[in-house]
């Protein structure tokens, strides 16, 4: 019995988790519809999360589309397939490896810091003198934080996909003998609409993913130190998961049927 | 006119607040005080809303406290006559220190242009003895006391008519404590305003409260004018006062 209990007391508590992020959700986005707002703020975090996640972005999928151009070409020479690299990196970094990549990063770089900062915000009652101060916290805050990711997110994957290509195409050119303008040819007449529409909607959701958690979780943090790193971990750790979980939705959305 | 009447408010299983009943009248100065752990932050932030309790009536000028709705335009107005100072400071880290204190300046219904808010922030940093050049430095850089003042100096920056104080004198010197008791006793007099304090400290009491209340066990133990507090022969306020180990209220918690 007691095994049975626990298990309900699992599944319970974790339906109440999802009702308390969606609740968080749905309240953060009615606060679009609400004035007052605070361009400051939003300006302020779209250069915070996007014009300095640059180079950690720039460099994450560099490497990876280097690896991955030396990868196929190693993979297609056992069935005589080596010249599909441009192709396969092309897809490969746009559809799947540009947005999970720069979404694990930002969940790394922007949830922690989101995280860390509310929930020290909470913890020395700075929260609680933003309402004494008549500035609702999910407005000022939150609202700010999650609107800045979603928007600049798919620019930052955007990015990540030229870069994730460039890298393949060094590896390419200089390892693997292909030909500059026919790589890119390939490339180019190879990627379809789809492929970048995907791509960049990945972006979007994943950016409202990693910032809501980290607003979500550092609103919820206990007192102390303790309660502020185990904020910041909760909030790394959902980010992550839900932002591989909705990968999955939403490349079933796009390419499945 | 501040009015609570048999406030309740329980976390979890713990209750912190059994009925505390307690009006704090217009222009005086009530400091609430109590040991630790007692429910004295409860009581205060209870009535500006960031606590909601569990059962009683909070009323503010006769208006009822507990049923505005955050981001109401009602609350917002509510809010407006209050500033707080807070335990630790509560400064936002990420402004400098003026806009700390024009926060409420710079944004909302009691917005105005950035230089006058500038202005007003830097005549309220000299109010509580802080020259200009603190102005455009960030909270981490100031210590405790400074940090204090300016937190002081946001209470006051909307000259609002009622004032809060969360232990006012938590973490500084001796001297700093003096400093901080005499200019909140001034601020409040020469606006005339509502405060509330909470504090265990007794030489905060004596410098600014008009009237004393004490916290115990949930429920206001002993109210009545600071003068009559050495002498009301109240054994747990006696002992709270005298600061002795022996008595009613057991040493360990």
């Amino acid at each position: 019995m007691t095994f049975l209990a626990a298990i309900g007391a699992f599944v319970l508590g974790a339906l109440a988790a999802v009702g308390r992020v969606s609740i968080f959700a749905f309240d953060t986005v009615s606060h679009l519809a609400r004035p007052p707002w605070y361009p400051r703020e939003f300006g302020v975090q779209i250069l915070q999360i996007g014009w300095n996640s640059l180079p950690v972005v720039g460099l994450t999928t560099i490497f990876t589309g280097g690896a991955l151009a030396l990868q196929i070409y190693a993979g297609g020479a056992r069935f005589s397939a080596e010249a599909v690299v441009p192709q396969i990196v092309a897809i490969g970094m746009v559809r799947e490896l540009g947005p999970v990549l720069v979404g694990l990063m930002i969940a790394a770089r922007v949830t922690s810091s989101v995280a860390a900062e509310i929930a020290t915000m909470k913890v020395t009652e700075q929260i609680d003198a933003l309402v004494t101060l008549s500035t609702h916290p999910m407005k000022y805050l939150t609202l700010p934080r999650v609107l800045a990711a979603t928007v600049v997110m798919p620019v930052l994957v955007a990015v990540g996909d030229i870069i994730g290509i460039m890298g393949g195409f060094v590896v390419g050119v200089q390892r693997l003998g292909f030909n500059a303008s026919t790589y890119l040819t390939n490339t180019i007449d190879f990627l379809e609409w789809i492929d970048i529409v995907s791509s960049l909607s990945k972006g979007a959701v994943f950016g409202f993913i990693a910032a809501l958690m980290g607003c979500y979780f550092g609103m919820r943090s206990e007192r102390g130190a303790a309660g502020v790193g185990s904020a910041t971990k909760g909030a790394v750790v959902a980010a992550s998961v839900l932002i591989l979980a909705a990968n999955f939705i939403l490349t079933e959305m796009f390419f499945a049927g | 006119m501040i009015e609570l009447k048999g406030v309740h408010k329980a976390f979890g299983s713990k209750e912190v607040l059994r009925g505390v009943d307690l009006v704090i009248p217009k222009g005086e100065s009530m400091v609430i005080i109590g040991g630790s752990g007692t429910g004295k932050s409860v009581c205060l932030k209870s009535v500006l809303g960031l606590v909601t309790p569990d059962k009683g009536e909070i009323t503010v000028e006769g208006q009822d406290v507990t049923r505005l709705r955050q981001g109401s335009r009602e609350r917002d107005a509510f809010l407006a006559r209050f500033g707080m100072l807070f335990q630790g400071g509560a400064l936002f880290d990420s402004l400098h220190v003026w806009e700390n204190v024009a926060f409420r300046l710079l944004r909302g219904s009691l917005k105005r242009p950035k230089q006058e808010a500038r202005e007003i922030a830097i005549e309220k940093l000299r109010r509580v003895g802080l020259t200009p050049d603190v102005a455009d430095q960030f909270p981490a850089e100031l210590s405790g006391g400074m940090q204090k003042r300016v937190g002081l100096a946001r209470a006051i920056a909307a000259e609002p008519e009622i004032i809060f104080f969360d232990e006012p004198t938590t973490g500084l010197d001796p001297i700093m404590s003096g400093v901080i008791n005499d200019l909140i006793r001034e601020i409040v007099v020469e606006m005339g305003a509502t405060a509330m304090t909470i504090t265990h400290d007794m030489t905060s009491v004596r410098a600014i409260a008009d009237k004393v209340a004490m916290l115990h066990a949930g429920k206001i133990r002993w109210t009545g004018p600071v003068a009559e507090m050495d002498t009301s022969g109240d054994p747990y306020l006696t002992q709270f006062i005298t600061g002795s180990a022996e008595g009613p209220i057991e040493a360990v918690r």
